[in-house]
């Protein structure tokens, strides 16, 4: 909880939040718009194009200008749309993307076991995030469930095919990858011991191993919840190589094919601000958020927003290189790829870091030293854990040879 | 000069045909026998899709939806149009509908003289206008009975090979687009444009050139010319090696390729199917082998087959096609003899500049065979070459006058459309995607 709401609530916190919330928005909104600018102008030179040049300098408000150009827009509701459905979808889609980002720690001096707070001119203390509940990542996993019902509304409010298919896609794709993401975050909450996103921040600021190295949750937890995370989270936000919600080469628009104007421009805007959002989520999680050296001459909590946005461009770049490199994958390979692969490899880790935590905190006694239990545990798990995958793999191939028999092909010749 | 798809099959099948569904032997036998999944094919016409649209929901019994894709679709290459029967997102059933871009080139060619005949064939594939022109002006010649000199021959060989290159390239772009890889797109492009670059220098025309025309060609090669090919040759083999590491090498390209919209070996001989998507499927069938034009008798090229026939080969063969056109490119360098670039026969040829100025009968000369035309003689004809898509044919009929009594254009990708719903039967709709762009279609072709 922020500290500012710990001794009762004034109505000085309410205007606190308030304008705090404000600047969040006000923030993403810049953040969104600079990042469908970076997006546009990196894949633009990844393609050997110049990208937007023409809006403002460096083409900077080429944003700004298309959506100008979106409101002015003829809005078109298809005769057989459900006309309350179709209008509420893309805010039903925006709001999730922007919740989620109030969740986010922006700054704060996190070094040398600082809380990570700044001390408003009112004395009161508080957090440089809108709210830090208690249930955090919780929440976050509720809104990018939320975040699905926009684009499934609005595939079936068109009233249209090619959308339908499209909101089809949109809400498998979604349960099927929310497991994953899921299990991977639980492999953070179970290093961290909480669900509150400062919690896990101030976590990783810790000194790591050997003082150098920084006590990041990607090392902590061993690269894989990473990697899982990663790929769920880019397949939640509907980003190629998994976009097959709006496909263009097979849905034409996918679930926005009939939207027009401000209304399209909407999804297009929560699109954006969910990707940077998850992009804020992966820093934070898995980074250290704002965490970093206080490196002096500014104030320390500046230099929390320096690291954080450092880190978050990083990963911004990856999505955008992720779009230009990969093609798209199929709509089976995608299942697949969720449940054949990153839901049970996420499992199988989660438990994997259970055991050696249980073993490192010398519960076990199986040996004389706590350290002797954790060799022990290590090597038995990734033998049971080897074990497992085979037999995933032996019963994944022969599922497959008997759909294929039962199709009337020769397992054999297909390959 | 038709080829029974029985005499190929039983010399050149190379490759088994690919695993399929137990097939039921046809009770009439005969030819739809070899056609397993002939069920494929949407028999439906426009009048009983309306009244299906208009018929009231009855959910007992429609398990499936009728989706219109195109013609106006991100990738139905043009204005093709599909009409699918979807099983949620399974293509039970398909019909290719075309017309979308028909311009009558066929009967406009009619009415234009046979030196006017290469501006208008031009525009069918636009993605490889010099061969329509090619063989254009071979069942020209055919019917003048000409022989053209050899250095027009071996320039000839020189642009629609790299006319081939191009159009490869080209499709490696929008097959890339097609499954997502949508920076591939602009790589295919840029480096189709360095072709072309040369295309524009050497014709003054990016695209339907007009180049090569009966009698030889527009005009010789620039000063230069030898340096611009060896830039191409230079420029584009790392380019392939980049295409191999962004696609090739690709494990999701390769998911998304491979075993996806498979013919077999009979199934794409009783279609007619020709080019890339024939020898995909394991015979190795290519006019420039089988029945040589121009000169490809004295080069060294080998014809690539795949065993499969799926899309992945499809793209396999076309992007080693690409090297092995650059390979008979370097050959002709070295083989590129002097002399005429057209003949000189003055039925055919218009007289020279120069002499127009000195010369009244030179200039009268130049004006009747550009406004009447050459008379041609009579008699029928049929010239096939072998284009990017397949086997290009021209069918010309002459009554003697200065036009020809009836031009047909026997076009690779029409014939090649018919295997679409084969290739498409029971795949998701994302594999449709991909068969489409394995066929790799020019509307313009294929309405003409």
């Amino acid at each position: 909880m922020d500290p500012y709401l710990l001794d009762g609530v004034t109505l000085g916190d309410v205007a606190l939040s308030t304008v705090k919330a404000v600047l969040a928005l006000v923030v993403c909104l810049v953040a969104t718009m600079l990042m469908v600018w970076f997006e546009r102008k990196v894949i633009a030179r990844l393609q050997n194009r110049i990208g937007p040049n023409v809006a403002g300098p460096f083409g900077v408000l080429q944003t700004l200008a298309d959506g100008i150009k979106a409101f002015f827009k003829e809005d078109n509701i298809p005769e057989n749309a459900d006309r309350f459905v179709f209008k509420l979808a893309p805010y039903l889609s925006l709001l999730p993307a922007f919740l989620t980002f109030t969740l986010i720690p922006l700054g704060g001096d996190f070094s040398g076991g600082k809380s990570g707070t700044v001390t408003l001119p009112g004395g009161q203390e508080t957090f440089l995030q809108v709210a830090d509940p208690p249930v955090g990542v919780l929440f976050f996993l509720a809104m990018s469930s939320l975040g699905i019902y926009g684009i499934m509304l609005a595939g079936w409010s068109s009233g249209s095919k090619y959308p339908l298919l499209g909101s089809v896609r949109a809400s498998a794709q979604a349960i099927s990858y929310e497991a994953a993401l899921g299990l991977s975050l639980a492999a953070v909450i179970l290093v961290t011991g909480g669900l509150s996103m400062t919690e896990i921040v101030r976590e990783q600021a810790t000194a790591g191993f050997g003082g150098i190295i920084p006590n990041w949750n990607i090392i902590v937890t061993g690269f894989i919840p990473f990697a899982v995370f990663v790929m769920a989270g880019t397949a939640e936000l509907n980003r190629p190589p998994f976009d097959l919600v709006e496909a263009e080469q097979e849905l034409v628009g996918g679930f926005h094919t009939e939207y027009s104007g401000i209304r399209f421009a909407l999804f297009f805007l929560s699109e954006f601000m969910n990707t940077v959002t998850m992009a804020a989520i992966i820093v934070t999680l898995f980074f250290g958020g704002p965490a970093g050296p206080n490196l002096g001459i500014l104030p320390g909590w500046l230099w929390g927003f320096v690291w954080f946005f450092a880190k978050l461009l990083v990963f911004l770049f990856v999505f955008v290189w992720f779009r230009a490199t990969l093609p798209r994958f199929r709509y089976d390979q995608l299942m697949d790829l969720g449940w054949k692969l990153l839901i049970p490899l996420s499992l199988g880790w989660l438990l994997v870091l259970a055991g050696i935590r249980v073993a490192r905190n010398g519960e076990l006694n199986l040996l004389d030293s706590a350290g002797g239990d954790t060799v022990l545990v290590i090597a038995v798990s990734f033998v049971v854990l080897l074990v497992g995958m085979g037999f995933l793999r032996a019963a994944l191939n022969n599922a497959r040879r008997e759909r294929l028999l039962a199709a009337g092909l020769d397992p054999r010749e297909v390959g | 000069m038709t080829v029974t798809p029985e005499k190929i099959g039983s010399e050149e099948t190379s490759a088994t045909p690919t695993a399929r569904a137990t097939r039921t032997p046809d009770p009439e036998g005969g030819q739809l026998d070899r056609l397993p999944r002939r069920h494929a094919v949407l028999r439906m016409s426009e009048v009983q899709a309306a009244e299906l649209a208009d018929a009231p929901l009855d959910d007992e019994n429609e398990q499936t939806m009728l989706v219109n894709m195109g013609p106006s679709h991100p990738s139905t290459h043009g204005v093709l149009r599909l009409m699918l029967e979807m099983d949620g997102e399974i293509v039970r059933r398909s019909k290719p509908v075309i017309g979308y871009l028909h311009t009558g080139m066929e009967k406009t060619g009619e009415s234009l003289t046979f030196l006017q005949g290469g501006t208008n064939v031009t525009r069918m594939d636009y993605a490889a206008p010099l061969f329509n022109e090619l063989v254009f002006s071979l069942a020209t010649e055919k019917l003048l009975e000409v022989d053209i000199p050899p250095r027009a021959t071996w320039i000839r060989m020189l642009m629609c090979e790299i006319n081939r290159i191009a159009s490869h390239l080209l499709f490696m772009a929008t097959n890339g687009m097609d499954l997502g890889a949508v920076s591939m797109m602009i790589y295919g492009w840029r480096e189709r444009e360095q072709v072309l670059r040369f295309l524009e220098k050497v014709t003054g025309l990016r695209m339907n050139h007009n180049y090569i025309r009966p009698g030889g060609v527009a005009a010789d090669l620039p000063d230069g010319w030898r340096d611009d090919v060896l830039f191409l040759l230079d420029m584009l083999p790392p380019r392939l090696a980049e295409y191999d590491i962004l696609m090739s090498g690709q494990p999701i390209w390769r998911e998304r390729l491979q075993g996806v919209g498979v013919l077999a070996a009979e199934e794409a001989l009783a279609l007619s199917v020709t080019g890339p998507l024939l020898r995909s499927t394991g015979i190795a069938r290519d006019m420039r082998r089988d029945e040589p034009y121009l000169a490809y008798d004295d080069v060294d090229f080998d014809v690539l087959v795949g065993t499969r026939g799926d899309s992945y080969d499809c793209y396999a063969i076309r992007l080693n096609e690409i090297r092995e056109s650059m390979r008979i490119v370097r050959q002709i360098l070295d083989k590129m003899p002097s002399g005429d670039y057209r003949v000189q026969d003055t039925k055919v040829t218009p007289p020279p500049r120069a002499r127009i100025d000195e010369s009244m009968e030179a200039l009268i000369h130049h004006f009747k065979i550009f406004t009447e035309g050459f008379k041609v003689p009579e008699g029928e004809v049929y010239v096939a070459v072998e284009s990017p898509r397949g086997e290009l044919g021209c069918y010309l009929v002459s009554d003697g006058s200065p036009t020809p009594y009836r031009m047909h254009i026997r076009a690779p990708s029409l014939v090649n459309l018919q295997c679409l719903p084969h290739k498409m039967a029971d795949g998701l709709v994302a594999d449709a995607v991909a068969s489409i762009s394995s066929v790799d279609p020019i509307m313009g072709e294929v309405d003409r």
